[in-house]
């Protein structure tokens, strides 16, 4: 189970944007600890986004991608209220999801 | 000489038994397609390209990408890849000179922007390339981003 992500789901003109910072550490498995010894990779490696029962992103993420991921994007539709449920999971098998609501700009 | 055959058979169905509980578990969480380990793996750009299916994407204008031209801290690099073109199925983010080139790779189903930001770590200043499937075409855009501090060390 990781840490909670930071879910930010704002509706304005009929678009939904979405936000989100999750806490993870990507380990890419090239860094080495004081002792000289490799820590072993540790990064997400599926995310995706669904409204209601709709996805509006799926992504696969590399060992690039920054310690505690950001992600930010758009989608048509959504309404204040409405369900957003954010998931990720690692190359270690622990995922994490989230759930927020929709909020409106007006 | 049996015995030896039943334990070989046992142990390859032990073997098995493990892998098949090994997808399982990584298999609920990936809900449409496992993940793209040979394009990850890539370690250098041709080599993603080829795994990801647009080894001769070709160059777009209407592919931007938005990020720094310097970055202080190649631990955190915020890009941004947006088109106008519609239709846009996938984007991919490459970093040519970082040990795994490929970033992130995004599914844009119906509805969505095609435009996404996320966070990337640069081991050294690099082109980064933004790929993207349109209409089941591959198009792609580069950016030098120059690195004063890699990302990627200890």
């Amino acid at each position: 189970m990781g840490d909670p992500m930071r879910v930010r789901a704002l509706e304005r003109g009929g678009e939904t944007e979405i936000k989100v910072l999750m806490r993870h550490d990507m380990e890419t498995g090239l860094r080495k600890d004081a002792a000289g010894k490799l820590i072993p990779a540790h990064f997400i490696q599926y995310f995706a986004v669904r409204h209601k029962d709709h996805e509006v992103i799926n992504a696969q993420f590399g060992p690039s991608i920054s310690k505690n991921p950001f992600v930010g994007f758009k989608f048509k539709g959504g309404t204040k209220g409405d369900k957003i449920t954010v998931t990720w999971t690692d190359n270690l098998g622990d995922s994490r999801t989230d759930e927020v609501e929709i909020t409106s700009a007006t | 000489m049996n015995q030896q055959r039943r334990d070989a058979l046992r142990i390859s169905t032990v073997l098995g038994l493990a892998v098949a509980a090994g997808l399982m578990t990584s298999q609920q969480a990936q809900a449409a397609s496992p993940w793209n380990s040979a394009a990850f793996d890539a370690k250098d750009l041709n080599g993603a390209l080829k795994a990801l299916g647009g080894p001769n994407a070709a160059i777009s204008k209407d592919l931007i990408i938005n990020a720094p031209d310097i970055a202080e801290n190649g631990a955190v690099v915020q890009v941004s890849i947006t088109t106008s073109l519609p239709n846009v199925q996938q984007l991919a983010i490459l970093v040519e000179k970082n040990p795994n080139t490929l970033a992130a790779d995004f599914r844009i189903p119906a509805g969505t922007e095609p435009a996404v930001t996320t966070r990337i770590k640069m081991a050294q200043t690099s082109h980064i390339y933004a790929l993207a499937k349109v209409d089941d075409k591959w198009l792609i855009a580069s950016k030098e981003i120059k690195v004063t501090l890699g990302g990627c060390g200890g």
